[in-house]
C-alpha cells in the first residue's frame, strides 16, 4: 500500500515538474521576445501621442523585463521561477494591477469546488447507472445509446448557451450569468443560498449533462463486457438472479469508469472553462479568460498552474480512491 | 438401476448471422443415479455445449428440439423463474473456465453467501459460511480462503474452491466440464479422488464428467458416451469401451491413445486424417463419413443419419456397421 | 479456414449496410460534406463584410440571418465549416500518427522503451490538453488553421498511443506473429506485413475519435479567444454571439446553427465509429 503510494507520489511530481516546466519554457520559446509581443499589443492599444507611446512603451518594457526576469541567464530564470511557486509567488497582474495572482485565483477557487465537484461526481454517478440500466434492455438501449453519443458531441458551453437562452431569455425563470445577484453579500442567509443555487443550477446542469453520456457509454459497453463474462454465467449457472448477477458485474465494471474519471478530468476541466465564459461564474475559467482577453500574461500562466495543480491532486484522490475498491491493487501492492 | 437423467433427441444449435451452428444434434443418453458418465469427444464435437445447456441454455445458444427429463420432470423448456430454482439446488456443473469463474473483486465469503441466499433466503450467513468451510477443509483448504479474493489462490486453489461451491447445496446431478484439462497431473488426480468423495458422501448422486481426456475416463467413470460432431456415436461400459470399442471413430480414438494418462491433442486427432465437417451445414449421412476407414455401405452412410441402436445389452452405437442387416463387422 | 474468413468479411459488411447507426453517420456527415462543396456556391458575402440589415433574423437573403454589425451569418458558418474539417483531418492525422508510432513501437518492443513511453504517455494524460492549448496559443501573435490543428495533433496523441499499444500487446501475442518470427523475419516486416493490415481498421476508428476530438477542441479553444486570428471559425462566431450579448438580446439565429452544426458533425463521426465497434465486436450490439 505504501509503495503504490509512493510510486504514485512520485509519478505526480514528475508530471509536475514536467508541467510547470513547460508553464516555464512555452513563453521563452515562443518565436520573439514575450515582452516586445506584449509589449507592442499594449502599444497598439495604447492612444495618446507618439512619444507619450513610447515612453510607455519604454517604461513597460522595462517593467516586464524585470518582471520576467529575462534580463538574467535563463537557469536562474528558472530557479527563480521554482523559488516563486514555492512561495506562492505568481506574480502581479497586469489587468488587475497591483493584485497578485495568486490572491485572484484564491478567491475564484471556492467558486470551482461548489460548481465542478458536484456536477462531475454526479453526472459520473448518474451516467453509470444510467448507462448499466441501458446494457442489454434492448428497447432502452435503441434509444438511449444514440442519445448519449449526442450528448458527448455536443460542446460543453453551446450547452450552456441553449440552457440560458431557454431559462433565461425565453422562460425568465432563471438568471443568466454570475454567481449571485448583484444586490447580495455572500453570506450564510437563506436568501443568499436561494439564490447562489439559482444561479448556480445552470452551469451545473450544461456540465452534468455533458458528461453524463460518455460515461453512460462506457459504462453500457462495460457492462455488456462483464454481463457476459465467465463469472456472470458461472453465476447463472448455480441459478443466480439477473438483479445479482448484474450487481457483481457493476462493481467490475465501475473500475475502468473510475480509473476514466481521472483521464477524463483534463477534458472536463476544458468544458467547465468554457462553460464558466457563458456564464461570466467568477472561477478560474472565467478568470483565464479574463486574462486571454486582456493579455495578461501572469495571470494566465498563474491559472495554468493551478489547474495542473487541481487536475492532479484529483488524479491522486482516486488513486487512492481506486486502492480500496479494487482488491487487485491492494494484493498486487502488498505482496510484490 | 434408476434413471436420473433422460435426454432424448435433444437439439441445440448456436444462433449467428450466417446462420445455425448445429452443435448439439439430436442426441439419446440417459444417466443413471449415482454412477459417473463420462462424454468424450474432440474439441468442437458438441460436449461442451451439451453439458452446458442442460442446465443453463443462454444466447447464442438455442434449444432446437428434443426433451431432458431429470429425476422425472422436463426440464428443456421450463421457464427460466422455475429453471432458477432447479439449478445448484438439483443440478449443478463446474464449468471449465474455473480459473475464472469467481469475480475478483469479491471475496469467496461474499461470492458464497450470496449464491446461497438466492435458494435460501433462510439460511443464516453463518450456517452458510460454516457449511462451506467445512466442505472447504475436506479439500484440503484453510478457512482463511473465505477471506481471501479469487486472485489470490492458485489455478488448483480455485478449482476446488469451484467444487464446493457448485456442490453445496447438494444438487443431484452435477456437470463437470473439463475440470482436469487446466491442471497439472497430480491436481488432476486430487481432483478426481475429491469427485469420488463427494459421490461416496452423498454431496451429489451423479456426474456428468465431460473431457477430451479417455485416460480420465478411464480412471472415474462408470459408462462412457463418444460424441462425435454433434452426434453421439456410441454408449457402452467403460470397460467395453476402452477394451473393445466398435464405432470406427472411437475406435481411432483408443488407438490413438498410446499410454494411458497422455492426452491427445485438443485441436485435432492426430492419428485421423481430415477434419470435423463444418456443423453449420452438415453432411446429410454420418457426419464420420469423410474420415471413416469402413464406409459399410458408402451410399447409405453419405446419406442417412445411422440412429443410435442398442446393439447389445448396454451398448449403443450409430453406424451402419451395427444395423440389422449390416451386421457383418461385430 | 478461407472459407469462413470470408464468410466474416461478408459478415461485417453486411453489418455495416444494415446497421442503422451506420447509415445514419453517415448520412449526416454527407449532408455536411454536401453543404460545404454546395454551400460556397450561394455565400455572397465575405465573412466580415457589411450585408445589409443588422441583427436580423432569417431572411431569403440572409438564410441565417445577420449579427448586429450587419455581416451575413449564413457566409461565416460556410466559410468556419471548411476550417473545422481542416482541423479534424489534420489534428486528427497528426495525432493518430505519432500515437501509432509511439504505441506500436512501445507495445512491440516492450521492456524498457515500453515502460518509457508509457510512463511519458500518462504523464501527459493527466495534464489538461486544454490547459497546454491555452498557455501555447496565447503566446502565439498569429495562428493559423493549421498551426493550431497541428498543436491540437500534438497534444491529443497520447490517447491513441495507449489504445494503439493496448491493440498491439494483443495482436503480438497471436499465431502468425509468433511464425513470422521463427522465420526469422525482421521487426520491421512483422510490422508491416502481420501487424499493420490487422490494425488498419481499428486505426480508423481511432481517427474518426480523433477527428472529432479535435473539432472540440478547436470550438473550444476558438470560444475562450484563442481561435485561428486569420479566419472564421464556429468556436468563433459562438464566442462573438457571447460577448455580444446576443444571449441577452435573443438573438437566437446567432448561437444556436453554429452549435447544431458541430454537434451534429461529431455525433455523425462517433456513429460511424460506434457502428464501426460493434461490427467489429459483436458482443456490443444492442440486439
Amino acid at each position: 500500500m505504501k509503495k503504490y503510494l509512493t510510486r504514485k507520489i512520485i509519478i505526480y511530481l514528475i508530471t509536475f515538474f514536467i508541467a510547470a516546466s513547460l508553464d516555464w519554457a512555452i513563453p521563452r520559446l515562443m518565436p520573439g521576445n514575450p515582452v516586445s509581443l506584449i509589449v507592442s499589443r499594449f502599444a497598439q492599444a495604447s492612444s495618446g501621442s507618439a512619444s507619450q507611446a513610447s515612453l510607455v512603451t519604454k517604461q513597460m518594457f522595462d517593467y516586464f523585463m524585470q518582471a520576467f526576469q529575462l534580463n538574467i541567464p535563463w537557469w536562474e530564470q528558472y530557479a527563480l521561477f521554482w523559488r516563486n511557486i514555492f512561495t506562492g509567488n505568481l506574480g502581479i497582474s497586469m489587468y488587475l494591477y497591483p493584485e497578485p495572482v495568486i490572491n485572484i485565483i484564491l478567491s475564484a477557487v471556492p467558486y470551482d469546488i461548489l460548481f465542478l465537484l458536484p456536477s462531475i461526481l454526479l453526472s459520473f454517478w448518474v451516467g453509470n447507472r444510467i448507462g448499466a440500466w441501458a446494457a442489454r434492455s434492448k428497447k432502452a438501449d435503441n434509444i438511449l445509446l444514440p442519445t448519449f453519443y449526442i450528448l458527448t458531441s455536443v460542446p460543453y458551453f453551446w450547452l450552456g448557451i441553449l440552457l440560458v437562452w431557454i431559462f433565461g431569455t425565453l422562460l425568465r425563470v432563471l438568471p443568466m450569468s454570475g454567481a449571485f445577484s448583484y444586490s447580495m453579500t455572500p453570506s450564510f442567509t437563506f436568501a443568499f443560498i436561494f439564490d447562489y443555487l439559482k444561479h448556480w443550477i445552470l452551469p451545473f446542469l450544461s456540465l452534468f449533462i455533458v458528461s453524463l453520456g460518455g460515461w453512460a457509454i462506457g459504462m453500457r459497453n462495460m457492462i455488456i463486457y462483464e454481463l457476459e463474462s465467465n463469472y456472470s454465467r458461472y453465476m447463472g449457472s448455480l441459478g443466480a438472479s439477473q438483479r445479482l448477477i448484474r450487481k457483481y458485474s457493476y462493481r467490475n465494471a465501475i473500475l475502468p469508469q473510475v480509473t476514466g474519471l481521472a483521464l477524463q478530468l483534463g477534458t472536463i476541466v476544458a468544458g467547465a472553462i468554457t462553460t464558466e465564459i457563458v456564464f461570466s461564474y467568477p472561477g478560474i475559467g472565467y478568470i483565464l479568460f479574463e486574462g486571454i482577453m486582456n493579455k495578461d500574461y501572469p495571470l494566465i500562466q498563474g491559472c495554468f498552474l493551478f489547474i495542473i495543480v487541481g487536475v492532479l491532486l484529483a488524479n491522486f484522490v482516486i488513486d487512492i480512491l481506486y486502492m480500496f475498491i479494487d482488491p487487485r491493487v491492494r494484493i498486487a501492492y502488498t505482496e510484490g | 438401476m434408476a434413471r436420473l437423467l433422460d435426454v432424448k433427441e435433444y437439439k441445440v444449435y448456436y444462433q449467428t448471422l450466417k446462420g445455425q451452428i448445429r452443435a448439439v444434434d439430436g442426441v439419446n443418453f440417459f444417466v443413471n443415479a449415482d454412477e459417473v458418465f463420462g462424454v468424450a469427444g474432440e474439441s468442437g464435437c458438441g460436449k461442451s455445449t451439451l453439458g452446458n445447456s442442460l442446465i443453463y441454455l443462454k444466447a447464442p445458444m438455442r434449444y432446437a428440439g428434443g426433451n431432458v427429463i431429470l429425476d422425472g420432470m422436463e426440464i428443456s423448456r421450463l421457464p427460466d423463474e422455475i429453471m432458477k430454482k432447479m439449478r445448484f439446488e438439483k443440478i449443478s456443473i463446474i464449468p471449465q473456465f474455473a480459473m475464472d469463474a469467481m469475480s475478483p473483486t469479491k471475496k469467496i465469503k461474499n461470492i458464497v453467501v450470496d449464491l446461497v441466499r438466492e435458494h435460501d433466503k433462510k439460511m443464516s450467513e453463518k450456517d452458510i459460511i460454516d457449511l462451506a468451510i467445512k466442505r472447504f477443509k475436506m479439500v484440503g483448504l484453510s478457512e482463511n480462503v473465505m477471506n481471501m479474493y479469487s486472485i489470490e489462490l492458485s489455478g488448483g486453489m480455485k478449482q476446488r474452491v469451484v467444487m464446493v461451491i457448485s456442490t453445496l447445496l447438494n444438487p443431484r446431478l452435477l456437470i463437470a466440464d473439463e475440470i482436469t484439462s487446466a491442471l497439472d497431473v497430480s491436481s488432476q488426480k486430487f481432483s478426481v479422488e475429491m469427485l469420488d468423495e463427494f459421490k461416496e458422501k452423498k454431496f451429489v448422486s451423479s456426474v456428468i464428467f465431460i473431457t477430451h481426456d479417455i485416460s480420465v475416463l478411464y480412471q472415474i467413470a462408470d459408462r462412457i458416451m463418444i460424441m462425435y460432431a454433434g452426434h453421439v456415436v456410441e454408449i457402452g461400459n467403460t470397460e467395453d469401451i476402452v477394451s473393445k470399442p466398435l464405432h470406427p471413430y472411437t475406435k481411432l480414438l483408443i488407438s490413438s491413445l498410446p499410454k494411458m494418462g497422455v492426452q491427445f491433442s485438443q485441436n485435432r486427432l492426430t492419428g485421423i486424417p481430415g477434419y470435423p465437417p463444418n456443423l453449420l451445414n452438415p453432411p446429410t449421412g454420418c457426419r464420420f463419413y469423410d474420415r471413416c476407414p469402413l464406409r459399410i455401405d458408402p451410399q447409405k452412410c453419405k446419406n442417412e443419419i445411422p440412429p443410435l441402436v442398442e446393439y447389445m445389452p448396454g451398448r449403443y452405437i450409430a453406424c451402419w456397421a451395427y444395423t440389422k442387416g449390416n451386421d457383418k463387422n461385430g | 479456414m478461407k472459407l469462413s474468413e470470408r464468410l466474416k468479411r461478408w459478415d461485417v459488411l453486411y453489418f455495416f449496410l444494415t446497421n442503422n447507426k451506420f447509415k445514419i453517420g453517415i448520412g449526416i456527415l454527407l449532408f455536411f460534406i454536401l453543404l460545404s462543396v454546395i454551400g460556397p456556391f450561394f455565400v455572397r458575402y465575405t465573412p466580415y463584410e457589411y450585408a445589409g440589415a443588422q441583427a436580423s433574423p432569417p431572411t431569403f437573403d440572409h438564410p441565417l440571418g445577420t449579427s448586429p454589425f450587419g455581416y451575413d451569418l449564413y457566409s461565416q458558418l460556410i466559410v468556419a465549416l471548411d476550417g473545422t474539417w481542416l482541423v479534424g483531418l489534420i489534428g486528427g492525422g497528426v495525432a493518430t500518427m505519432i500515437g501509432l508510432l509511439i504505441g506500436f513501437f512501445a507495445g512491440y518492443k516492450g521492456g524498457f522503451w515500453d515502460e518509457l513511453l508509457m510512463m511519458l504517455t500518462n504523464i501527459l494524460l493527466v495534464i489538461p490538453t486544454i490547459a497546454l492549448l491555452v498557455i501555447i496559443a496565447s503566446f502565439l501573435n498569429s495562428r493559423s488553421v493549421v498551426l493550431e490543428s497541428v498543436i491540437i495533433g500534438l497534444t491529443g496523441w497520447p490517447w491513441v498511443a495507449r489504445a494503439v499499444r493496448a491493440q498491439t500487446l494483443s495482436l503480438k501475442s497471436r499465431e502468425f506473429v509468433n511464425l513470422s518470427k521463427i522465420s526469422g523475419a525482421g521487426t520491421l516486416k512483422i510490422i508491416m506485413e502481420d501487424i499493420a493490415p490487422n490494425m488498419l481498421s481499428y486505426v480508423f476508428m481511432v481517427f474518426i475519435l480523433q477527428f472529432g476530438g479535435s473539432i472540440l477542441a478547436i470550438v473550444g479553444l476558438s470560444f475562450i479567444g484563442l481561435g485561428p486570428t486569420n479566419s472564421v471559425s464556429l468556436g468563433g462566431i459562438l464566442q462573438d454571439s457571447v460577448l455580444w450579448n446576443a444571449l441577452i438580446l435573443g438573438y437566437w439565429w446567432w448561437m444556436i446553427p453554429p452549435g447544431i452544426v458541430i454537434t451534429f458533425m461529431v455525433a455523425s463521426l462517433y456513429f460511424i465509429n460506434m457502428a464501426m465497434d460493434e461490427a467489429f465486436n459483436p458482443r456490443l450490439r444492442s440486439t
